[in-house]
């Protein structure tokens, strides 16, 4: 990459300004990528990062600024527009048909010889593109039979094999394990070796650290920064991206753990289609301490969570809460022993869109004095620890009557944590608390956890997110197609560690691979 | 019921459950096509009696068959831009705007047969074409191959579907759109414009429908279709969008409606019970969609309008 000060940037883009009603989406934003270089575009949610892939790939138009691709000035005006200027977009949420085949997939749009869809030359492209990338996924496999990662390899191709020449990585990390995200990076070196630009788009600092050629920082709609991995650090690129110094790492106090509270023994839990998603689970929760369930999503953590919680039968084992055994729970049983649930979809289980502020934060306690008397709703009691609670969880929102949907990711996710975390619960289930929450948010989410760890609470910390995981749990227990892999102390909790069960390597064999 | 089990009964009720066939196996493939791309169209029946009495109307008028099958088939492509401004431009609800076709096609057609026709006169009708060679094979002959062009058409329809949806980029993109609309749509495949295409075809294969039926029987009256293009959406889930299963459940539909028929004319059954026989085609999709919807997926798609900025 001796030579980019000299290249012809493949990718220009000068000013873009999008404005939607009430919201100024990009302001100005410049963005420049030069061949065989990795330009990672960097922000919190809403920021104005996908509005401006979207803007790039034709699926917007920007209302001021210019695109130029080898500078040409281009007016891309649709995603086929952009696909035939060499533009290659990978979908944080593939963008794959699941019952159609790779290949078919990879077909699908280019037309074929007189109407026909014939798969033989597909097949054969694809090998050689394929090979050639180190992307290794069987053609005539059905998407839906595939796992995340052979999916991705897949919505990657599918760029390949279309002659991309610019592609836009959009959150590519965030489904793959550690090993699976190391794969990736070879993938993605070979193509700025063969002269191709990238744009990659994450938020987790170190990846862009060490993935990265150019970074260019957004926030709320603008440009906040634009630097380099060399002078850069986590800590500074943070700063830019939520205008305040932010702390990323955070010196967890020891405490004294208590007795135990939740406790788990030879689960077994059948999942959606029908496997057995949870398997002969063994895992116990105590009294002031936090202990992480870390893994790729999909790997009975959702399971357990809903059969903890009343919410999916259970097969055999036993739930026992404080020594006793829960029988026949159901979600309304289980609160009553004193467990809360911070669901990992917040908005199709934590919260409900188009409820008031107000009533999602009642959800659970809405039957209660003094919310409820004589089967009616007390206003003035209702809205005054609604209030309380705004305040105290910091829920930005205009007021309590307004609907939970018109808010933040972040600030919905306040108002599910202020809902489970003040029903005086001694057991909290919390999946995925983050997700998808920017990082002011999440540090102050993490604090709340914390406090409440301190206050006694046993917690049941289930997510994706390793750095998360190993912040905040006192052991973290990793969990691979419904069985326990292997528990890590705090002290040995490293991403390395925890990276390696999560893919199904044990300790043992860790040193084995580890050259 | 001994008369019931000799060669010739037995032969004339295959037949007739072949004949019987046609008109809701023309309409499922339209449909069948249209559901792919994720397009209910509650409204078959009510295409089935519009282009019932189109053909009707113009074979009485002009003494021409191939005019009111042609004609037809035109209103149902007219009937077909209608529901698609509806439901892919206007994104309006599929369930309510079929009904609303149906009430309209059972309505009008009513309502024009009475000011423009009033007394039910008979039309000639399409008559049999027997092929050549083939229809001298003993029994089956009678089966399978002596029948009216339009019979042999809707099965010919079948393959030519089933090529269409899984051999041609059309039906590539069709597959694709009823499931994943986006992925598609990413890919530069216009969503909205695809399903413009099948929903224009498929209501034209129900204009086709119904004037295979009109023709059929020779006369027009009110609600003629009486719920055919109710049982042809039944047996897209039946065949669960396969247009081979589709077509399986079309004949085994037709040949328990002939069946019924045969049992009628022989007298074996009568009174109550008959009307109460008749009721076995209902029963019997009833039965097997409960049976059948336990294991099939619909597309994915299916009733969700596509708009991108959405």
């Amino acid at each position: 990459m001796t030579d980019t000060d000299r290249a012809v940037p493949m990718l220009q883009m000068e000013g873009i300004t999008k404005r939607f009603p009430g919201v100024l989406a990009n302001d100005s934003v410049d963005l420049t990528v030069l061949p065989g270089q990795v330009h990672t575009l960097l922000g919190e949610n809403g920021a104005g990062k996908s509005t401006l892939m979207k803007v790039l790939y034709g699926l917007y138009r920007p209302d001021e600024g210019t695109i130029r691709l080898d500078g040409e000035p281009v007016s891309i005006t649709s995603p086929s527009d952009a696909i035939n200027r060499g533009i290659g977009m990978i979908h944080q949420h593939f963008m794959l048909v699941p019952t159609l085949t790779v290949a078919e997939n990879v077909a699908l749009g280019l037309g074929g010889r007189a109407g026909l869809s014939d798969m033989r030359p597909v097949r054969q492209r694809l090998a050689e593109v394929s090979e050639r990338y180190g992307l290794h996924v069987n053609p005539d496999a059905y998407i839906w039979q595939l796992a995340v990662g052979e999916r991705q390899r897949a919505e990657i191709l599918k760029a390949l094999y279309r002659d991309a020449r610019l592609l836009v990585l959009d959150e590519p990390t965030a489904v793959l394990t550690p090993p699976e995200v190391e794969e990736l990076f070879v993938t993605l070196r070979q193509m700025t070796a063969d002269d191709k630009g990238l744009v990659f788009i994450s938020h987790k600092l170190h990846e862009v650290m060490e993935l990265s050629d150019e970074i260019t920082v957004l926030r709320d709609g603008r440009v906040s920064g634009q630097t380099r991995p060399s002078e850069s650090t986590r800590e500074s690129l943070a700063e830019l991206m939520v205008g305040r110094p932010v702390e990323l790492t955070r010196n967890v106090a020891a405490t004294e753990r208590g007795e135990q509270r939740l406790a788990i023994t030879g689960l077994n839990v059948i999942g959606d289609r029908g496997n057995t998603a949870v398997k002969n689970f063994d895992l116990a929760v105590h009294s002031g301490e936090i202990v992480g369930l870390a893994g790729v999503s999909g790997n009975g953590q959702r399971e357990l969570a809903d059969a903890i919680f009343g919410l999916r039968p259970i097969r055999s084992g036993q739930i026992a809460i404080d020594g006793e055994p829960v029988t026949a729970p159901t979600p309304r049983s289980v609160r009553q022993r004193g467990v809360a649930y911070v669901p990992e979809e917040r908005m199709v289980e934590g919260a409900i869109g188009d409820f008031t502020v107000a009533e999602n934060l009642l959800l659970v306690d809405y039957h209660q004095p003094p919310y409820t008397r004589r089967g009616l709703l007390n206003r003035s009691a209702i809205s005054s620890w609604c209030n309380r609670l705004v305040e105290n969880y910091r829920v930005k929102t205009p007021d309590i009557e307004t609907p939970t949907k018109n808010l933040s990711g972040g600030n919905i996710q306040k108002v599910v944590i202020a809902r489970e975390f003040t029903c005086d619960a001694e057991v909290l289930v919390v999946a995925q608390p983050t997700r998808g929450v920017d990082i002011g948010a999440a540090e102050y989410i993490h604090e709340r956890l914390l406090e409440q760890r301190e206050a006694g609470a046993a917690i049941l910390l289930i997510s994706e997110d390793l750095d998360e995981v190993i912040q905040l749990s006192d052991r973290v227990v990793v969990v691979l197609e419904g069985q326990i892999m292997g528990e890590v102390d705090r002290a040995d909790a490293t991403p390395r560690s925890i990276g390696l069960l999560m893919s199904g390597v044990r300790d043992g064999e860790a040193s084995a691979s580890a050259d | 019921m001994s008369e019931f089990f000799t060669v010739s009964v037995l032969v004339a009720t295959l037949a007739g459950g072949i004949r019987l066939a046609t008109p809701f196996l023309l309409a499922a493939l339209g449909e069948t096509l249209g559901q792919r791309s994720g397009v209910l169209n509650l409204g078959v029946e009510g295409v089935m009696l519009i282009g019932a009495f189109a053909a009707y109307y113009t074979a009485l008028e002009t003494g021409s068959t191939v005019a009111g099958i042609a004609v037809a088939i035109g209103i149902g492509a007219v009937m077909g831009l209608i529901y698609a401004f509806l439901t892919v431009v206007m994104h309006a609800e599929q369930g309510i705007s079929g009904i609303g076709i149906f009430l309209f096609g059972l309505g009008f057609t009513d309502l024009l047969f009475q000011k423009q026709v009033g007394t039910p006169l008979p039309i000639p009708g399409v008559g049999k074409a027997p092929i050549p060679i083939l229809s001298d094979i003993p029994h089956l002959g009678e089966i399978f191959f002596d029948h009216n062009p339009l019979v042999y058409l809707a099965f010919l329809l079948v393959p030519i579907m089933w090529f269409v949806v899984n051999k041609t980029t059309f039906g590539l993109n069709v597959r694709a759109i009823g499931q994943t609309p986006e992925a598609a749509d990413t890919l530069g495949v216009s969503v909205n414009l695809t399903r413009t295409f099948t929903i224009v075809i498929a209501n034209c294969f129900a204009g086709l429908a119904g004037a295979a039926l009109a023709l059929e029987v020779g006369i027009f009256q009110q609600n003629l279709t009486a719920g055919q293009g109710f049982i042809a959406i039944a047996l897209v889930y039946f065949g669960a969008w396969r247009m081979p299963w589709v077509m399986s459940g079309a004949l085994l539909f037709g040949v328990v409606s002939s069946t019924v028929l045969q049992w009628k004319t022989l007298g074996i059954v009568s009174g109550p019970s008959s009307s109460l026989l008749a009721m076995a085609p209902a029963i019997l999709t009833i039965l097997v969609l409960v049976l059948v919807s336990r294991r099939v997926s619909a597309p994915a798609a299916l009733t969700r309008p596509f708009d991108r900025a959405g």
